[in-house]
């Protein structure tokens, strides 16, 4: 079948990807939504420009649109790149990297459903210390590109998901319930490399901004 | 007996496997409840003998190809043994008993009333739903409706102003003689202390 992925660059949606082609399925495009604004309830936003760089890693084209993020008015945006999709690359499902947040994943079940067209979540309800486990297995480099609770610090931007980490964020789950995937919306990640890239990215300049346990980063890439 | 659930998986497309199937095993494992799963065209007589009781998975709002195979679950009608039908698996098991699938779109998290106890969940509670089907159970004798349906018909409900679901589909449904039960809900999205509480039964 082909299909379109809901791309922010981060490692759910590149996981998702994997498991995807993985299960024989036909990644048509990649679908990314742009965000202006950075608290956008429904999209990923910190590094978001990425997806391009990423899409061309993996060599597959890019379907991208731009929203004010106006909370629920976002949504008519996510619904008009899908309809292009759906015209441009003839996909007949989309593929989200959706975990646990029922806010996302309903609004997007309603989208696809409207148009007619499947919605695959395939790390739906997983195990969050599952999902990374799997992710360092599967090679993915990923790096976290903001925080967003306590006791996180600027420290923590552009740090590597790695078996350090994992320990660490362990301890921040049992002292501060602080979520290991990150599902609670604590930090944000972007996907340097996978199996599906056909070449590694790299960090080349960033700019961080935020202050007290909120730090983002605008992240470039080569 | 020994603990020995089957898991029927309803999927026609394989990554929907992940979404539907794969959660509940995460709940029997979780629970350490021994279980194995198999494509709902490949059980056979000996899986049959082998489970101990069998919950029969949801799948994705446009996969309804099952239903075109219901011959394949004619074993429903002889299993002495307590079966679990969530959303498709509910589906599956009022076609059987002779129900119509009607259209009913419902997505999100719904507060649903539950007029007695049903696998633990009591009075109001809050589901996970995605559906576009239902079957109408209250229009088959023999079965009760928990929840949704006729039982949001009651005054108290109609004239209630907290917010209740009124959906008009079966919700919740119990056989009155067998150990068969049915849920148009999620239980691996919300309320996942059902699936334990089924296998208690």
């Amino acid at each position: 079948m082909k299909v379109g992925v809901l791309f922010s660059g981060g490692k759910d949606s590149c996981y998702a990807s994997f498991l995807a082609k993985k299960a024989g399925y036909d990644i048509c495009c990649l679908i990314s939504i742009v965000s202006e604004n950075p608290d956008s309830f429904m999209f990923h936003t910190p590094s978001i420009t990425c997806v391009e760089k990423q899409a061309e890693a993996m060599d597959i084209p890019l379907v991208l649109v731009k929203t004010i993020g106006k909370r629920e008015e976002e949504l008519y945006d996510l619904e008009k790149a899908i309809k292009l999709a759906i015209k441009k690359y003839k996909i007949k499902g989309i593929v989200t990297g959706a975990v646990e947040s029922v806010y996302q994943s309903s609004r997007i079940q309603k989208i696809c459903n409207k148009l007619g067209i499947e919605c695959f979540n395939p790390l739906w309800q997983k195990n969050q210390e599952q999902l990374i486990k799997e992710l360092i297995k599967n090679r993915f480099d990923i790096v976290i590109t903001g925080v967003f609770a306590y006791p996180f610090d600027v420290s923590w931007i552009l740090r590597k998901i790695d078996k350090n980490f994992i320990n660490e964020i362990g301890k921040l789950n049992e002292q501060y319930k602080i979520a290991v995937a990150g599902e609670g919306g604590e930090f944000e990640s972007l996907v340097l490399n996978c199996p599906l890239f056909k070449r590694k990215l790299k960090v080349v300049g960033f700019k961080i901004s935020g202050s007290g346990n909120a730090f983002r980063s605008e992240v470039r890439l080569k | 007996m020994k603990e020995n659930l089957l898991i029927v998986n309803i999927c026609k497309e394989k990554l929907h496997y992940l979404e539907f199937v794969k959660p509940i095993c995460d709940i029997l494992d979780n629970n350490r409840i021994r279980y194995f799963v198999r494509d709902y065209i490949k059980v056979s007589k000996d899986d049959l003998k082998k489970a101990s009781r069998i919950i029969i998975c949801g799948t994705s709002l446009f996969d309804n190809y099952f239903i075109k195979n219901l011959r394949y679950f004619n074993w429903i009608m002889d299993f002495d043994k307590p079966i679990l039908g969530i959303c498709g698996g509910m589906h599956i098991i009022g076609s059987l008993f002779g129900g119509k699938i009607r259209r009913c779109t419902e997505i999100g998290f719904h507060t649903e009333y539950f007029s007695k106890e049903f696998l633990g969940l009591k009075e109001k509670c809050e589901v996970y739903h995605l559906h576009n089907n239902f079957i109408d159970f209250s229009k088959l004798n023999d079965f009760e409706v928990y929840c949704g349906g006729e039982v949001n018909s009651h005054p108290d409900l109609v004239n209630s102003e907290e917010k209740i679901s009124k959906s008009k589909c079966s919700q919740a449904i119990k056989h009155r003689e067998e150990n068969i039960y049915g849920m148009l809900f999620h239980p691996e999205v919300r309320n996942k202390e059902i699936i334990r509480n089924f296998c208690l039964k």
